[in-house]
């Protein structure tokens, strides 16, 4: 492990990280992000969910620095006396999970489909990439509202509500595979003509395990880029889906529903409603996406 | 070698290869389907503990032969047999497959750059299941890496540590982990330095002689196949045009393309002599001209060798497909 | 001794890099007299390339010339402004690359680019500028040059479009040709034409030349002089006959004694143990002092430089003569 560490240390990596401040600070905002989402149970100054510890008189205090703020709602309260802060570690939470996951799952969704188009080829190759070129004359945040749509028309409304979180995550998650199995299918495509593959063709190695060992490792680079740059858009279609109020359910509100809900007020005066998780929410995508443009530039040598 | 028995053996192999394009862009252009004969009918016998090698220059089929002869490449008709077996049943049980093995040109794409020497090397020998145990695979994968002249402790590196020449000598301690009888070489030095070829070859002729290994040795360079080969064909457009012990081969070549790659070698004696470099290409082999492939190139050609494909006929020591040739008029 | 048209002394080039400064070129120093060609050869990694891309002003960033001096015709030019050499480039210099493709522009005929070249560079008319292009192709051996003269590279096979490069190289009549590999991509048939091409080219033009190949038989073939270099540093330079027949410099020997022979089966080429070091890692004193079968004390500790060596230049101490004894 210490090895491990040392090499990492010793990687241009590394190397291209260090010279660079705009990605350090990009690094240190995301890891805040992070960190305060993770921890949200343990340093948010309230719970937003406790029903009980909530108070409607409270509703709409402005920011601690305005002069009818309370200093125990640093970002102020919404309409039902929601401390905002604290509803914007919790909705922070919710946004990066549903990230993540639906990164994720495009991520092992379109690599796999991808792998198989590429080192197969023909008919498989033909059919899967046809799919994918038609899906992605959608936009992308219509697919995932059509299948969000269609499993709402298809289960009932109670069944929804437990399964809405897996139903986001497999809606964003589906609408952006084909990036994915375009990008490693056109790598899989050179390395698999390349000898060392070759040579574990002669002694009859199985494909897949041809795929999973030999050309896989070799086509993650372009897959880690932009599988970084896809976690900025995926907590941005999450935003979208839930701020159209079709996302995850109101009873574990994301960074997106809490714009909703502030967007209501935001003419009436109480603007750091939908403010503060709007500024979160850029912190978050802008960081994720900086990281990713470093990444993509520190892993191709051609940029170096 | 008359007498050794015919251990490997390749029986009128073509492959066609459909280089058409797409099926709506054709209909749109009103063209046909192109195919690429890159191999039109080839057969040669190796015995046993000896080296055939292939010249020829680039698009001339001899890499597709090679490829042919482990399987990466099915036949579009034709045979290889492999010790008495078509090839296709010994690829199929794996205590066959083991016992024949490829090297290849390109020492910087034959290794997986994520792995690290020792897996690279074992790879057969745990596909094969000729070791069990780590500590097994590890010795006998130590004892791989002593016999190419490499350290035991290289197993521990990854490929980008090492040079070119170091590069292919892991590749041999792979192709040998299986205990192979025959090893194809496609082009095994032609990406080397000269001082590091001079390694290689010599490394590949111990082998073996201590081995017993059986070569087909695919190269586009005459003098380095001098060295090793016994028997020699030479290919052009997807065809052999001349087959001869090696010796011979050398000192009396028959057929007018193999004199003109003779001739098109430079010269390290610097004897002073003006070459007359054939002129000419190598024609496109989707559409190879009629007759003889080497008729528009030659200075022999008459109105027989445009009309009729000569075929691979006998002439002393040596097989010969040329009509001037047979006709006694190449003097 | 007239003036050479190419003259480099103790060229330097060096990469910095996050790990220190690798030194690429270290003492680099010959000559080119006109109608010359002078062969560089080496294996990959040994400078030979480099040298020719320095003296293009075409070194690859972050490589950059550390010291020495190019002088074409006495005047220097290594430290030219990028605009001034790109000038001296097309009209004093003519480059010949490994890859045609890299040369050509796919979006224009070759007609046109070499009357662009010729326009660019000569005091000529655009009408004039066409016709010469035509001869061009002609002197370059491309048959039917009248109809192919409107074609796109691509029209063109490797061989003709290596012509078509060698005729762009030397139609505005530069006075040194920057030859890199010029045949290594070309199959041995088409090696031949080539060769015969470009020598018999410099020969009528009395053009200098400098060919950059990994191929001994090339430079057997068609240079005058040749320098062996070996890690960043001329090993030998010398009239390629001695050189090839006789070479001085234990690297050159070795190298000349393991390629295989044409007219002979021999049971064991000689071979050099080991590899050329890499440039982070090149032993004190002489650099091949690790792999030479004749090293002795001296040559773990000091470099030598090129010293005279009888019919050739050799940097090995083997030659080495005390003053006391001059």
């Amino acid at each position: 492990m210490s090895g491990a560490i040392a090499r990492f240390r010793d990687s241009d990596l590394w190397w291209s990280f260090k010279r660079s401040p705009v990605t350090i600070l990009s690094a240190v905002v995301a890891l805040i992000c992070v960190g305060g989402a993770l921890l949200a149970p343990f340093i948010a100054p309230h719970d937003p969910f406790d029903l009980a510890s909530l108070n409607l008189g409270d509703a709409f205090k402005p920011p601690a620095w305005d002069e009818m703020g309370d200093a125990i709602y640093p970002l102020g309260t919404d309409d039902q006396g929601r401390d905002v802060l604290s509803a914007i570690l919790y909705g922070a939470r919710i946004s990066l999970l549903v990230g993540f996951c639906a990164t994720a799952f495009a991520t092992i969704f379109g690599v796999s489909l991808g792998l198989l188009a590429g080192y197969i080829g023909g008919a498989v190759d033909s059919v899967l990439m046809r799919i994918a070129d038609i899906q992605l004359t959608f936009p992308s945040i219509l697919v995932a509202l059509l299948v969000d749509g269609v499993v709402r028309a298809a289960v009932p409304r109670e069944v929804h509500d437990q399964i809405a979180l897996f139903v986001v995550v497999f809606a964003i998650g589906i609408s952006e595979w084909p990036k994915f199995a375009r990008t490693v299918r056109g790598s899989t495509l050179v390395e698999r003509n390349k000898e060392y593959v070759l040579a574990a063709r002669v002694i009859g190695v199985p494909s897949l395990r041809i795929m999973a060992s030999h050309v896989l490792p070799n086509v993650l680079g372009p897959v880690l880029v932009i599988a970084t740059l896809n976690l900025g858009l995926a907590i941005l279609a999450e935003a979208t889906l839930s701020f159209l109020g079709v996302g995850v359910p109101p009873t574990q509100p994301s960074l997106g529903t809490l714009i909703r809900i502030g967007n209501d007020f935001l003419f009436s005066g109480e603007w750091w409603i939908a403010i503060f998780p709007g500024l979160s929410l850029v912190a978050m995508v802008l960081s994720v996406n900086l990281l990713g443009d470093w990444l993509r530039d520190a892993l191709n040598p051609k940029l170096r | 070698m008359p007498d050794a028995a015919v251990f490997v053996e390749a029986q009128d192999l073509v492959r066609h290869f459909d280089v058409s394009r797409p099926i709506l862009q054709r209909l749109a252009v009103r063209e046909g389907k192109r195919i690429l004969r890159a191999v039109d009918g080839i057969s040669f016998t190796i015995p046993k503990g000896t080296t055939l090698s292939l010249v020829g220059e680039s698009g001339c089929g001899k890499s597709t032969v090679a490829r042919m002869m482990v399987g990466l490449y099915g036949t579009t008709s034709g045979h290889v047999l492999f010790d008495g077996r078509d090839l296709k049943q010994a690829r199929a049980a794996s205590d066959q497959r083991r016992r024949l093995q490829m090297i290849f040109q390109d020492p910087y794409a034959s290794l997986n750059p994520r792995w690290r020497v020792a897996d690279i090397v074992a790879e057969p020998i745990r596909a094969f299941g000729l070791a069990q145990g780590r500590d097994a695979v590890l010795a006998r994968v130590a004892e791989l890496l002593t016999q190419v002249g490499l350290s035991p402790l290289d197993g521990q590196k990854f490929p980008h540590e090492f040079s070119g020449g170091q590069r292919q000598r892991i590749s041999i301690a792979r192709a040998l982990s299986s205990n192979p009888e025959f090893l194809v070489c496609d082009e095994p030095t032609s990406a080397l330095d000269v001082s590091v070829q001079a390694q290689i070859l010599n490394l590949m002729k111990d082998l073996q002689r201590r081995l017993g290994l059986t070569y087909l040795f695919i190269s586009h360079n005459l003098a380095v196949v001098r060295q090793v080969s016994d028997r020699i064909g030479v290919m052009y457009l997807g065809r052999l045009v001349e087959l001869a012990p090696a010796e011979t081969l050398f000192t009396i070549p028959r057929h007018p393309y193999t004199r003109a790659l003779m001739e098109a070698i430079p010269d390290l004696e610097m004897t002073g002599r003006t070459r007359i470099p054939v002129g000419g290409e190598v024609p496109s082999p989707i559409t190879p001209p009629p007759g003889c492939a080497f008729h528009p190139r030659c200075p022999l050609a008459n109105d027989r060798c445009r009309r009729e494909r000569p075929e691979l006929l006998a002439a002393e020591a040596t097989m010969v497909a040329c009509h001037a040739v047979q006709e006694g008029r190449a003097g | 001794m007239p003036n050479p048209i190419l003259e480099v002394r103790d060229l330097r080039v060096e990469f910095p890099t996050r790990r220190g400064t690798l030194v690429a070129l270290d003492s680099v120093s010959f000559a080119i007299q006109p109608g010359e060609v002078l062969g560089v050869v080496g294996e990959s990694g040994a400078g030979k390339s480099m040298t020719g891309a320095a003296i293009i002003g075409l070194l690859e960033p972050p490589g950059r010339i550390a010291g020495g001096q190019i002088l074409l015709e006495g005047r220097r030019i290594d430290n030219l402004r990028y605009e001034q050499m790109r000038r001296i480039r097309g009209r004093e210099i003519g480059a010949i690359f490994q890859d045609p493709l890299t040369t050509l522009n796919p979006l224009y005929t070759v007609g046109d680019q070499l009357a662009e070249t010729m326009l660019t560079h000569l005091p000529i008319r655009p009408a004039e500028a066409k016709r010469r292009a035509i001869e061009w192709l002609e002197l370059v051996g491309i048959p039917a040059a009248a109809q192919r003269v409107d074609s796109y590279p691509h029209e063109f096979s490797g061989g003709m479009r290596q012509r078509v490069v060698i005729a762009l190289a030397l139609c505005a009549e530069p006075k040194l040709i920057v030859a890199d590999e010029p045949t290594t991509a070309l199959d041995v048939s088409i090696q031949a034409q080539i060769i015969a091409l470009l020598k018999r080219l410099a020969r009528e033009k009395g053009t200098a030349m400098m060919l950059v190949t990994h191929d001994m038989g090339v430079i057997a073939e068609t240079a005058d002089r040749v320098a062996v270099m070996y890690a960043g540093r001329i090993a030998e330079i010398g009239p390629v006959r001695d050189v090839v027949k006789a070479p001085r410099h234990p690297y050159t020997a070795g190298l000349m004694a393991s390629i295989p022979p044409l007219d002979r089966r021999v049971e064991r080429l000689a071979q050099i143990d080991g590899a050329m070091p890499r440039l982070s890692a090149i032993p004190q004193g002489c650099a091949y002092h690790p792999r030479c079968p004749k090293v002795f004390s001296r040559c773990a500790v000091d470099r030598p430089e090129l010293m005279d060596a009888g019919t050739t230049d050799a940097a090995c101490w083997l030659h080495y003569k005390s003053p006391a004894h001059a």
